[in-house]
């Protein structure tokens, strides 16, 4: 069992120095009344650097990214991440540049945020882009509020709801509750798109948007979207895209293009950057001329070539972050847009979408995908047939697929599907690779019929088996308490 | 520089066993009328050379802090990042992988972020700690959220030493129409605590304090926190958290909510992001709390094990009925933090944060011996502001003898000192702004 770093504590054996000081190290309690200063320190972990370093190698080890092998977990983009473009965000020129510098001193930096903003609102078909928005949720977060800025910037005070489809991801409604709106969902029809009828049936005058991802939670294009947008703007709503899926047709047809008013993007999904077991991405925003005064400060714009920070914006929603936005994740994803160009871009579409059907095409032999015909960079798969023939369900074969060495799709969700595992290669895997995970699924269907057990109890080959995961709720531990 | 590895020839391949004819057919879903007939206006793609130089032309024109002392504080702070935590952020198994979804392969991803929560609640004090936000500011913003949402009343009630920018985020977070904020004026560079207490009253869900304030003064804690919580609110604390390693941790003054930004635990300066956002609270705050916590437990063999927990609070469970939406957050930072904390140590922290305040003193004195007067009086940790005729000024001057001033603010320049800085580098600027006197 690995230590914590507490309990690797060694007393002493810190050797942190600072060095020696050129000015009166006066005592800190002639300058600092007693009453604001603490009596004991933290009990901070007391470690040598050689431990140090070797505790955090070995939680390395006991860790999983794209760099250790396939990573299809549906809807998070798990594509490789250029090397390129961690060198490029380690520049001294940008790391080490504090964010209240005059702009006379950061016009590189500028420069760059003012050349991001405009190729994402090319590559997106939007008039404005902001890119302060420190996550996916977050831009979603920010459009939302600039919806609601614009319906009451016009006085239609009643537009209360927010639509969502039924597939939508978690954030989603969430976001809508956040910038208070109630949450109205709609159907999904049986080829798994949004059901034109009952959209209609619900717009309203009391509607302020609909909130979409196309292609959709099951990688399925949203193949009535002009009508789609037609119903909502026809309501007096706007549309929302939550572009977490915009590998699929970036190149190849722009949000803007679709009817969309508003639309936020991961960077840490279809640009590359990495996701850092968890964060932190890059949530940008962009959205039509008519929104772009609602867009939050600073805006960075150019003027007789200097660049500037724009704040006088009185229709602004004002800061939904510090500063500017996730910098050092921009920068990645600026290099990553430059290294693949136009053409780049649109291949990286093609070839996620090729491998997404290559892979569905040739998975159905052993699993059930409830929408079989074409995908966009994604599927869904499920469970079904394992579970009705051997009780074998979609958290078993995610389990047993780490055991062959993948890390798993992402599993039960969307929600409209039961047992699902939803599938994205992205397009920065080889024909073997695929081929690889096609043999392990078939493996493991095979098992399932076979040896359901090895299934049910997997991983075999993890460093822990199943965690309880009911009593690490029902009696939390989520800190750790020195009981020696 | 293309990123997909498969040949035409493979790719030709594929296509027609996946059934296809040609990469086109796989859009025949995507309607005529909307689908782009040229090409994106990006321009051809680059090869790593051309990379490399272009992106080292943009880096060369910013003035950098490691070239040019840096008395800029304000919310983000030109600390030393110890070299080994950079290339411990480079092993990729951990930059490279996502949200811990999958406990069995990710345990060290997971125990990472326990030990992080961990350090958190020693430095604060608190009970519990989430797995990080997205930054200091809308940490604050998510703070006043769930105490909104856990009070009868709507009101936030805060001085105006809250940093500015924090101010903004929390109006502009207030479009839901779930909090009221209410920003009262100071006295002399702290909250004026007997305005402030005579504003609480049952409407009010919590008061906002930050500690070190945005000028770099102490504020009075424990007033305030008894009056709110006479009233049934919560008192809100955004704090530094060098400063931690000497002042008195929130939870002794009477704090329900800490957060603050992060950023000066290892994290480099970025023009401004990514940073992290630390949140920490009571024990009864644990099941409301917003974003991942990791929770320890056991695999079936009786093994400790780490796992995402609590996950009913969360966006994907809770859906519409979820009073955060936070997905991703800033894991690599809050990693960073984690080493930072661990090679530094406890005295180290220490060490560090009296050598900030020493060298604050040490400038303060020089300034004012300079002729210059200090803006407030109040005890300061490591910053505090210098009264200037025209700031923007001295800033130029600055600058030009190789030095990047501090925050401008409309009479005066908020100075910040970290261990980075000497004695002779303060003896520079205080000739500089002596000569501005
Ligand atoms: C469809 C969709 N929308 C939104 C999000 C939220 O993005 P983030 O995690 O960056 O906040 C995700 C991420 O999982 C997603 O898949």
């Amino acid at each position: 069992m690995s230590k914590l770093i507490f309990e690797k504590n060694l007393k002493g054996s810190n050797s942190f120095t600072l060095p020696p000081a050129d000015i009166p190290e006066v005592d800190i309690t002639s300058s600092i009344p007693a009453s604001f200063l603490r009596e004991t320190a933290p009990a901070l972990p007391d470690i040598s650097e050689v431990e140090a370093v070797r505790h955090f190698v070995d939680l390395s080890h006991r860790a999983y990214g794209v760099d250790n092998g396939f990573y299809p977990l549906g809807s998070c983009t798990m594509k490789y991440s250029p090397k390129i473009n961690e060198w490029a965000a380690r520049l001294p020129g940008f790391t080490s540049i504090h964010p209240y510098q005059s702009v006379e001193t950061v016009q590189g930096a500028m420069e760059l945020l003012y050349n991001m903003q405009n190729m994402l609102a090319e590559i997106t078909g939007m008039d404005a882009v902001t890119l302060q928005p420190a996550a996916g949720a977050h831009g979603e977060m920010t459009g939302v509020m600039i919806i609601k800025a614009y319906h009451q910037g016009r006085n239609d005070q009643g537009r209360t709801k927010m639509m969502v489809p039924d597939s939508a991801h978690g954030t989603n409604p969430a976001t809508a509750n956040v910038v208070g709106y109630d949450v109205v969902e709609v159907k999904s029809n049986r080829r798994g798109l949004v059901d034109l009828e009952d959209l209609k049936s619900k717009m309203s005058p009391e509607i302020a948007g609909l909130m979409l991802t196309n292609p959709n939670t099951l990688g399925l294009f949203e193949e009535e979207i002009q009508d789609i947008a037609a119903v909502v703007h026809d309501g007096g709503g706007l549309l929302y895209y939550d572009g977490a899926n915009l590998n699929a047709v970036m190149g190849i047809s722009r949000p803007g293009d679709m009817g969309f008013d508003v639309v936020h993007l991961n960077l840490h999904k279809t640009f590359s950057t990495p996701h850092g077991g968890g964060g932190p991405g890059s949530g940008p925003v962009g959205v039509k001329s008519y929104l772009a005064d609602y867009l939050p400060v600073p805006m960075v714009d150019k003027k007789d070539d200097k660049y500037i920070f724009v704040y006088d914006r009185p229709l602004s929603i004002g800061k939904v972050k510090n500063f500017y936005g996730n910098f050092g994740v921009i920068v990645k994803a600026y290099a990553y847009i430059l290294a693949l160009g136009a053409e780049g871009i649109k291949d990286a579409a093609q070839q996620a979408v090729l491998n997404a059907n290559y892979l569905r095409q040739h998975l159905k032999k052993d699993y059930h995908i409830p929408f079989d015909r074409l995908c966009k960079h994604e599927f869904v798969a499920t469970a079904k047939r394992q579970v009705d023939e051997n009780g074998v369900i979609t958290l078993d074969i995610a389990k047993r697929l780490t055991d062959y060495g993948f890390h798993p799709p992402t599993v039960y969700f969307p929600l409209i599907v039961k047992e699902a595992l939803m599938i994205e290669p992205t397009e920065t895997e080889t024909r073997e690779r695929l081929d690889d995970f096609l043999q392990a699924m078939a493996s493991i269907a095979e098992e399932a019929r076979n040896h359901p057990e090895i299934v049910t109890n997997a991983p075999h080959n993890a460093v822990i088996t199943r965690v309880d995961e009911v009593t690490a709720a029902r009696k939390p531990v989520v800190k750790w308490e020195d009981d020696s | 520089m293309k990123y997909t590895p498969n040949s035409p020839a493979i790719v030709e391949d594929m296509l027609r066993s996946a059934g296809f004819n040609s990469l086109d057919e796989l859009f025949s879903d995507v309607p005529e009328a909307i689908r782009l007939d040229r090409k994106l206006k990006l321009g051809p793609g680059r090869s790593e050379i051309e990379l490399t130089r272009e992106l080292k032309g943009l880096a060369a024109k910013n003035l950098n802090t490691e070239d040019y002392p840096c008395f800029l504080g304000a919310g983000a702070y030109d600390h030393y990042i110890p070299a080994a935590i950079d290339q411990l952020l480079l092993r990729s198994e951990f930059y490279t992988a996502y949200t811990p979804y999958q406990a069995e392969i990710n345990q060290g991803i997971l125990q990472s972020i326990f030990e992080y929560q961990s350090m958190i609640c020693m430095l604060t004090g608190m009970d519990v700690a989430n797995a990080s936000m997205y930054d200091g500011g809308s940490a604050l913003a998510e703070a006043c959220v769930l105490a909104c949402a856990n009070s009868k009343g709507k009101k936030v009630l805060l001085p105006d030493t809250v940093h500015p920018e924090y101010q903004q985020i929390l109006q502009t977070y207030a479009i839901s129409g779930k909090m009221e904020i209410v920003i009262v004026p100071s006295t002399a560079g702290v909250c004026d605590l007997e305005k402030m207490i005579s504003l609480i009253d049952e409407d009010t869900a919590c008061v906002v304090i930050q500690q070190p304030n945005f000028f770099g003064h102490l504020e009075e804690v424990e007033k305030l926190a008894d009056a709110v919580h006479r009233n049934k609110g919560f008192l809100v604390m955004a704090v530094d958290p060098i400063s931690l390693a000497i002042l008195k941790p929130p939870a002794d003054v009477g704090a329900d909510i800490v957060v603050g930004e992060g950023q000066a635990l290892g994290n480099s300066l970025s023009f401004g992001g990514p940073y992290l956002g630390f949140f920490a609270a009571t024990k009864k705050f644990l099941r409301r709390l917003p974003g991942r916590i990791v929770g320890q437990t056991t695999d079936t063999e009786g093994r400790r094990a780490f796992v995402l927990t609590l996950q009913a609070r969360e966006q994907h469970i809770r859906r519409e009925k979820a009073n955060s939406n936070i997905c991703s957050n800033q894991a690599l930072n809050a990693l960073a933090a984690t080493m930072y904390l661990t090679l530094i140590g406890s005295t180290g922290l220490q060490a560090i944060a009296v050598r900030c305040h020493q060298l604050a003193v040490y400038a303060a004195r020089e300034l004012e011996k300079a002729g210059l007067k200090l803006k407030y009086k109040a005890p300061f940790f490591r910053e505090f502001a210098v009264l200037l005729d025209d700031p923007a000024r001295a800033n130029r001057r600055l600058l030009e003898n190789g030095i990047i001033g501090g925050y401008e603010l409309e009479d005066a320049m908020l100075l910040a000192f970290t261990e980075k800085r000497t004695g002779a580098e303060i003896d520079q600027l205080v000739a500089v702004l002596g000569g501005e006197a």
